[in-house]
């Protein structure tokens, strides 16, 4: 059992000489990329800023029947990544797979960065975001899956964030209980998010129990890619050669990816089947507009060609050990997926809630295309991300973890001082010869 | 077996190209009518009214016990698409140029016997079972207990628009100047609760499309309207299991084919 609380007692004083040193090392190139990520970032701010003082309406291109744009499904994107990275590190430092535990660090590190770019973006969407502080609190609606989605991910990001700090300082078994904790809340948390589409009647595209499952498969899958894109970065940021231990999770993790790619395509085969079959309405002019349609391109090359199939050649092919096609493959799954959520939002809301009565007005499918605020804001959600990324690396140092404890570990380790945790019902037969 | 008086197998075939045209122009009708292709949206046929709609069982009294009872019935071709209502509404309640509250839509069958188009009113069904107001994070739209009337707390409204989504009526808009999403409350700041007994849209319609009234007012007109089994009577989009409180419906004998 790890034991490094002593060993990591820092004055603060030693603090800023070295946060300072870190920092100085970096190279002309790594300040340029960290300028440019907070300079997209800032404007992304501004403008969302103006759009929120002067009025969504004259800049963004939401309407009343498409409320929802980029924006929101840029929210997925980011939360569903947060939830994957905390997902699939969990599974080596909490839950004790030893190939996993190199990744644990920057992951959880990521999985902040990644939900903080989320609330960045979904702030600049909301039309009275300040107003969510405070009802939220005052007026729950325990009804509501936003009410449960936002409450959750407050919880979440609490627990991601002591658990950062508890690795940093080496205190591993509150950072198992954090890690723990928070993976429940993530699952709880995007499951709901899940349930906000799903939970619509009357929006055939999304209703249904398949949201709520479907994102938490996809939050693997997309937590697998980004922990693959970020580690290979990392050690470019650092100028350090990637250590077999590291090569070794990112072997597991890239396995991992298969599987889960595996499930997303079945998944979507069915999803895709179910909308056709018996050309149930509203559903189907979803998914025909997908599958032929106006959104044929997005679907058959972002979601299937770069999201899927490409990501999986990829991976089976490096075989776990080559890297930069296991790279490439990750680049694409993130650019399939972040389509996928694209998709996902828009298409629910394209077939006119009054399609069907034949009406001249909502014959046809709905359209939305991104304004310049929402992409640039878009952007700049990724540009705080790669900020945050850039700045942790160096005043993290890398991220470096040392073996530590797993909830299997702190279990045993309980259960030496004090005596059984889990007391089986069926102890008490333990002696009985059947 | 001997076979009944009333076994059609032991009827001669007179042939349906004997039948007059005026007769079978009224068994279509009386098909149609029943069946509700005029209607669109899905249709209850007239004897499952009650049990569908759920305006007058005893279980619809108890589940959603409220005095008054507020609701509407459209007769849907006696709208001539005037739009004194939308006009009438905008006033009334203030509601923006880029929003409405209430509207019109246009279905045209130009292969239709006798009218080519008709039209059909829309605005808040304000359900029993809304979907808007479980959505709301905040509360800020939620059911009157005492009307049932689907309302706004303004200041509570974040602006997430998920009940814009929830909303199975396209019922809902972002209003720019009360920073709040805002919907028909059927004018009951503007009017009810000053004791008007009417919406401004019901008021302002020429043609009596529009049937504003107490559902749990046995006298009402509304009332009779709603139960009755001589006319069909639907909710748009049942299928979303929001149980309506607007109900539509046609004076399907006044319709006549040159």
């Amino acid at each position: 059992m790890a034991n490094g609380a002593e060993t990591s007692v820092l004055a603060l004083t030693d603090l800023y000489p070295m946060v300072t040193t870190r920092l100085r090392s970096a190279t002309l190139g790594f300040y340029t990329l960290l300028l440019s990520c907070g300079v997209l970032f800032l404007v992304a701010a501004g403008l969302g800023i103006h759009a929120m003082v002067a009025g969504h309406d004259k800049f963004y291109n939401v309407y009343r029947e498409v409320p929802w744009g980029i924006l929101i499904s840029t929210y997925v994107f980011f939360v569903v990544t947060s939830t994957g990275l905390c997902l699939v590190s969990s599974i080596g430092h909490v839950f004790g797979n030893r190939d996993f535990m190199p990744i644990a660090k920057r992951s959880v590190f990521l999985s902040i960065a990644t939900i903080l770019s989320g609330f960045f973006v979904i702030a600049f969407e909301i039309k009275i975001p300040w107003r969510m502080a405070i009802y939220n609190i005052i007026s729950p609606n325990l009804t509501s899956n936003i009410w449960w989605m936002g409450t959750l991910y407050g919880i979440y990001l609490v627990f991601m964030f002591a658990e950062y700090v508890f690795l940093l300082m080496d205190k591993h078994k509150p950072a198992v209980f954090c890690g723990f904790s928070g993976s429940v809340a993530g699952i709880a948390a995007h499951s709901n998010l899940g349930a906000v589409f799903g939970l619509l009647m009357g929006r055939e595209f999304w209703h249904g129990p398949y949201m709520p499952i479907y994102f938490i498969a996809s939050a693997m899958m997309t937590g697998c890619s980004v922990i693959i894109l970020f580690h290979c970065l990392g050690y470019k940021v650092n100028g350090e050669e990637m250590p077999a231990s590291m090569k070794n999770a990112l072997r597991v993790t890239a396995k991992l990816g298969v599987l889960l790619i595996s499930v997303i395509m079945f998944f979507t085969t069915w999803k895709m089947i179910t909308g056709l079959a018996g050309r149930p309405a509203g559903k189907y002019e979803a998914v025909m507009a997908l599958l032929n349609g106006p959104y044929a391109l997005n679907f058959w090359v972002f979601e299937v060609g770069l999201g899927m199939v490409f990501p999986l050649v990829m991976f089976v092919r490096s075989k776990g050990e080559n890297l930069k096609m296991m790279l490439y493959g990750a680049i694409a799954m993130i650019v399939g997926i972040f389509v996928m959520r694209y998709d996902l939002v828009v298409m629910g809301q394209l077939v006119p809630v009054f399609h069907e009565l034949g009406v001249n007005e909502y014959k046809h499918l709905l359209s939305y295309t991104p304004s310049l605020y929402e992409t640039i804001i878009t952007l700049g959600g990724f540009g705080l991300t790669a900020f945050l990324f850039l700045l942790g690396e160096k005043l993290f140092a890398g991220h470096k973890v040392e073996e530590h404890t797993t909830i299997h570990e702190s279990i045993d380790a309980h259960e030496e001082e004090h005596g059984p945790v889990f007391q089986p019902s069926y102890a008490h037969t333990e002696d009985t010869t059947l | 077996m001997k076979p009944t008086k009333h076994d059609l197998s032991m009827k001669n075939n007179e042939g349906t190209e004997n039948v007059p045209m005026a007769e079978r122009r009224h068994f279509l009708k009386m098909g149609l009518a029943i069946t509700g292709i005029f209607a669109g949206g899905t249709i209850f046929s007239a004897l499952s009214v009650i049990d569908k709609v759920f305006a007058s069982t005893d279980e619809f009294t108890d589940k959603y016990p409220y005095k008054p009872h507020y609701g509407m019935m459209l007769f849907q071709n006696r709208c001539i698409d005037c739009e004194r209502c939308i006009a009438a509404c905008g006033e009334t309640n203030h509601v923006p140029q880029e929003g409405y509250r209430t509207r019109i839509l246009m279905r045209e069958m130009p292969d239709a016997v006798g009218l080519k188009r008709e039209f059909i009113p829309v605005l808040c069904n304000h359900c029993n079972v809304p979907q808007c107001t479980r959505v709301c994070p905040t509360k800020a739209t939620y059911k009157n207990p005492e009307n049932g009337i689907v309302m706004m707390n303004t200041s509570k409204c974040i602006g997430c628009l998920t009940c814009q989504l929830g909303c199975p009526y396209n019922a809902r808009y972002f209003n720019e100047e009360k920073h709040a999403v805002d919907k028909c409350n059927f004018c009951f700041d503007t009017r009810l609760s000053l004791g008007e007994k009417l919406t401004a849209c019901a008021a302002a319609c020429p043609t009596g499309c529009r049937v504003f009234g107490d559902l749990s007012d046995k006298t009402s007109d509304l009332y009779k309207a709603v139960h009755q089994l001589e006319r069909p009577i639907w909710v748009l989009r049942p299928e979303a299991g929001t149980r309506p409180n607007v109900f539509y419906s046609k004076d399907v004998t006044a319709v006549t084919f040159k």
